[in-house]
């Protein structure tokens, strides 16, 4: 029945709503603010879950794209254009309605460009880098894939710590908000509640894309990519053309998650790039279930949650390192995988 | 530039690519004999040099750096028992995510047993200031030390792989393991020779480094990605492609200082990386010349 | 399905233990420090946790604070900013802490500075970029001194020294970028000419080839500015080199085993440091020598290591706090003003006179120059 596949979706919204109602109710709503930016993290590993699971294809710079999507939203709603307001570019973007005029906490008036703007450049930079990497890289196999994922995300690490107008190792802070049909993306007391359901309808949104994608005649090509890639050339599957819109499509997922946690957060730092947070999220994959997408979100949420609560205290990576090593020795099919699914 | 100067960089820059050479060797041993690509030979640097300045306070120097490399075999041929041996046909993905995070356990394992403090080994001869000049370059005796001894374990191991039973056993296991076995060669131990082998010459490597680079804890990632981008240059199991691919990386880095800003020096090796492995994942010794430089 | 539930139900007790763990003590003072224990920065944030934690301990044995128990939260950001934003809305929210002390770098401060500010919770950070108390937000405060000082200090020697053609070297950390700027932007004021100005990678071994591009240019004096290893790497490849400039550092030198592990390549090495290093040498009368000696000697004696100005930073935000705490007790509100009108208060960094316009307190003269001779820190004889 084609309904049973969406019960999951329908469990999550209900534990989604179940969650903020108890928190509201025992009074510690701070709950939603590890929750929320878990939402956000969350979106990496569905992405990279698609890309590992379904096209089989290993990913260790997913943090890359991440970083793309963050930074260049956050440069470029920080980025005072007053000083060239009169140059032609400058005035073409206002005309089109790009730019947007707001104060910061210290009263300064700041010309840049609009959240919603600098959001689909982010997007548009995102999905051409992922059309250009991913060319070359899906061409490539085992460790050879794995250490050109790494080599791309280690290059964004570098640009994102050697350039100037991004911070340099500072990063970039006093991001603002970003109004959302009403609604505002932000980290402030008074929105997070609000915030919270943003961040999970988000997830919603994606898992649902997700799950008509892995279901439709799409997902079964991925499938028949991951048993067999021969076998399913043989059988007229474009192979190259799915693992590249997997691999664009898993760009997109993360670097929506880093646009959107950012402007929660208020700013970004080249930490997000590094290639750790990379093999966190493979480690988050590998945990889940390789090929199971519920598994992925829920120990994405998990396993995000407890370390931004800092319950692992200085063993974070350790906690990582081990996770990985536990389930790729005595789980290879993942800890929440339903065995015998769909292989 | 003058020729001085340029002889300065030709000296830094092989001494660089000595020591990537050698991490480059360490991936390929391990490479030849399983397949595995092991991310944690960084960390057995690093490892080897810790142990070797904790020692050094109580012991010589020259049994402090044996100890110190005996040790690091001994966590290797751990490593491969523990993790790798009783895996039954286990993917290459499987096999990368394990070694990666043994990688991190192992630089968490020395963050916590030592702790964040950078420690140097005392030079082998001379002291921090000796300097050597020679074609007026200068160079600290230790750097002469890091050429002789890169140069012995890559002759040494010629030696070991060409004329002795252990070194033709894993060769063979190399060119194709049912057959060795059919042989009655007991690949599983070769494959712990190959990981204590690897840890051995890293352990030995990382000692030396460490009076001129000193030793941190998480210096070991970093060092495996350059030691990875030489491996892969010169075609991933080639040792003596290694040899070539490192110098040419060394050099490469340290002359594109002379001409770029510094900050670009890392963005050479990674460029590096990202060009072969899109373009000839071979290396650059790969297929055509595969007869002359694959035996090692 | 049922691995699900079984899994969920273990997540449920470990959200429910987790919070009994957090379950205070009743009448406790609870204060946050968020720091870069390990990790990138844990040259650091190390110190300072060790430093906060001996303080913490000392003020319990002897009363507590306001007369109740003092519980030191401290959390882990490993450097990570988002880790940072994290915590800082944990402490805020959750914890309800009086102040949070940290973090250990500017980047991480810097995002957390609003969110602190909109949560009225004090911050007192441990790090020294001068944007975090410029523009001065109401509860923001930093401890250690401004970058700016050290730079003059290092540009006044080297006119003394006749000195005006140098090379810079940074590393790329918060603290190295940051020095640099602050070195580009007083040389044409103090006559110097900045040859050649690079950054280096903070994990790079080997500097023979930048240092070597400096050499070529005839530098008089090279000043190199980072907080990691590399600093001792600078001295050492220098002398390799057969390079006979001086080699000035920066204040993140203040710490022994960078002399140790430079070895002989460290003597002469000037640099400018708080006056925690040569609290021996410092007359009987200063207001700082107490202080000093006694917090080295504590330090030393309990965790086995060298003081480092770095764990001083954290010395200065707690003993800040307390010091306003006996006449302000602790309400958030007359704390911060109590802050801002503390003057005279001698710290590790220097003395401390804070102002509503002015929320880090020191000044020039909070600095010394001193220099590495046989081995040890000593005062440099002008």
């Amino acid at each position: 029945m084609p309904e049973r596949r969406y019960l999951p979706l329908l469990a999550l919204a209900v534990a989604v709503i179940g969650i903020q109602l108890a928190v509201s109710a025992a009074a510690a709503v701070y709950y939603l603010t590890q929750l929320t930016m878990s939402a956000y993290y969350c979106l990496v590993v569905l992405g990279l879950c698609l890309l590992m699971g379904y096209a089989g294809q290993i990913s260790l710079g997913q943090a890359g794209f991440f970083a793309i999507g963050g930074y260049v939203s956050a440069v470029l709603t920080t980025l005072d254009l007053r000083s060239l307001a009169e140059t032609p570019a400058v005035k073409l973007l206002g005309r089109l309605g790009f730019l947007a005029e707001r104060k910061d906490l210290y009263e300064n008036t700041l010309l840049c460009l609009a959240p919603w703007s600098a959001m689909a450049f982010a997007l548009l930079l995102t999905v051409l880098l992922a059309l250009m990497i991913g060319l070359p890289v899906i061409r490539l196999k085992g460790h050879y894939l794995a250490m050109a994922t790494l080599g791309f995300g280690l290059i964004v690490f570098r640009i994102v710590l050697g350039t100037r107008f991004l911070g340099e190792a500072d990063g970039i802070s006093g991001v603002p908000p970003f109004p959302l049909f009403g609604l505002r993306v932000s980290g402030g007391l008074a929105w997070r509640v609000e915030n919270y359901y943003i961040a999970w309808a988000l997830v919603f949104l994606c898992l649902l894309l997700a799950v008509n994608l892995v279901h439709s005649r799409v997902g079964r090509a991925l499938r028949s990519i991951r048993g067999g890639e021969e076998a399913a050339r043989a059988m007229g599957v474009d192979t190259s053309r799915y693992k590249l819109a997997t691999f664009v499509l898993s760009a997109v997922f993360a670097c929506l998650g880093g646009i959107f946690l950012t402007h929660y957060n208020g700013g970004i730092g080249p930490s997000e790039a590094a290639s750790m947070k990379s093999v966190r999220y493979v480690a988050i994959v590998a945990a889940g279930g390789a090929d199971n997408l519920w598994g992925a979100l829920f120990a994405g949420a998990l396993l995000n949650f407890l370390s931004l609560r800092g319950t692992f205290g200085s063993y974070d990576d350790a906690f990582f390192a081990a996770i990985l090593i536990g389930v790729m020795l005595f789980f290879p099919d993942g800890l929440l995988s339903v065995k015998g699914r769909g292989r | 530039m003058s020729f001085e100067q340029f002889f300065q960089y030709f000296l830094s820059g092989i001494t660089q690519g000595s020591i990537y050479a050698i991490i480059a060797i360490g991936f390929n041993i391990i490479y030849n004999t399983t397949g595995v690509i092991n991310f944690a030979q960084g960390e057995f640097l690093i490892l080897g040099g810790m142990i070797a300045v904790s020692l050094s306070a109580y012991l010589p120097l020259p049994l402090a750096v044996a100890l110190a490399v005996a040790v690091t075999m001994g966590v290797g041929l751990l490593i491969d028992l523990v993790f790798i041996r009783w895996l039954a046909g286990p993917s290459v993905l499987r096999l990368i995510v394990i070694t990666m995070g043994l990688s991190i356990l192992l630089r968490e394992g020395m963050l916590h047993l030592w702790d964040e403090k950078v420690r140097a080994l005392r030079h082998f001869t001379g002291s921090e200031i000796s300097s050597l000049r020679i074609l007026g370059a200068y160079i600290s005796p230790q750097a002469l030390w890091v050429l002789g001894i890169s140069a012995v374990i890559v002759a040494v191991l010629n030696l070991f792989f060409k004329f002795t039973l252990a070194g033709r056993a894993m060769r063979a296991c190399a060119a194709n393991s049912l057959a060795a076995r059919l042989c009655g060669i007991r690949t599983r131990r070769m494959v712990s020779l190959s990981f204590m082998l690897s840890a051995g010459i890293g352990a030995l490597a990382g000692c030396t480094i460490s009076p001129l680079t000193q030793t941190q804890y998480d210096m070991g990632a970093p060092l495996a990605i350059k030691g990875f981008t030489v491996a892969i240059l010169g075609g991933l199991g080639n040792s003596m492609a290694a040899v070539a691919a490192g110098l040419i990386l060394g050099l490469l880095e340290v002359f594109s200082v002379s001409l770029l800003p510094l900050a670009y020096k890392d963005a050479v090796s990674l460029a590096v990386l990202l060009v072969i492995l899109f373009f000839k994942p071979g290396g650059l010794f790969g297929r055509r010349e595969e007869q002359v430089l694959k035996e090692f | 399905m049922k691995r699900m539930l079984v899994i969920s139900l273990i997540v449920v007790f470990l959200l429910s233990a987790v919070s009994l763990l957090f379950a205070a003590e009743k009448g406790t003072i609870k204060i946050g420090a968020i720091l870069a224990v390990t990790g990138g920065a844990s040259n650091l944030g190390a110190p300072e946790a060790k430093t906060l934690e001996m303080l913490v301990e000392q003020a319990n044995a002897s009363g507590g604070l306001d007369g109740r128990k003092v519980e030191l939260i401290v959390k882990d950001s490993g450097g990570s900013p988002e880790k940072a934003i994290s915590f800082a809305r944990q402490l805020i929210e959750e914890e309800r802490v009086l102040a949070i002390i940290g973090p250990s770098t500017s980047g991480e401060t810097m995002k957390i500075k609003d969110i602190c500010e909109e949560g009225k919770t004090i911050l007192l950070s441990c790090s020294a970029a001068e944007s975090i108390v410029n523009p001065v937000a109401q509860y923001v405060f930093k401890t250690p001194q401004n970058d700016s000082f050290a730079v003059i200090w290092i540009y006044n020697t080297l006119k003394q020294k006749g000195i005006s053609k140098i090379g810079v070297v940074a590393s790329n950390t918060g603290f190295g970028t940051g020095g640099k700027a602050q070195l580009e932007k007083y040389a044409p004021e103090y006559g110097i000419d900045i040859l050649i100005a690079e950054i280096y990678d903070k994990e790079a071994t080997d500097l023979t080839g930048v240092l070597n591009k400096l050499k070529a240019k005839n530098v008089q004096a090279v000043v190199n500015w980072s907080i990691e290893p590399a600093q001792s790497l600078v001295a050492k490849n220098m002398r390799q080199l057969g390079m006979t400039a001086p080699l000035l550092q920066s204040h993140g030198f203040g710490n022994i085993k960078y002399v140790e592990a430079a070895g002989q390549a460290a003597e002469g090495i000037i640099f400018p440091c708080g006056r925690l290093l040569v609290a021996d040498a410092l007359p009987p009368k200063h207001p700082q020598k107490a202080l000093l000696t006694a917090y080295k000697r504590q330090y030393e004696a309990k965790y086995k290591e060298e003081v480092s100005t770095f764990g001083g930073h954290a010395y200065d935000a707690f003993t800040i706090l307390v010091e306003v705490v006996k006449t302000a007790g602790t309400d958030k509100e007359k704390l911060r003003q109590g802050i801002e009108n503390l003057k005279g208060f001698a710290g590790t960094a220097g003395i401390f006179n804070f102002s509503p316009a002015d929320h880090n307190g020191l000044a020039l003269d909070s600095f010394e120059m001193l220099t590495v001779k046989n081995g040890k820190f000593v005062l440099l004889k002008p």
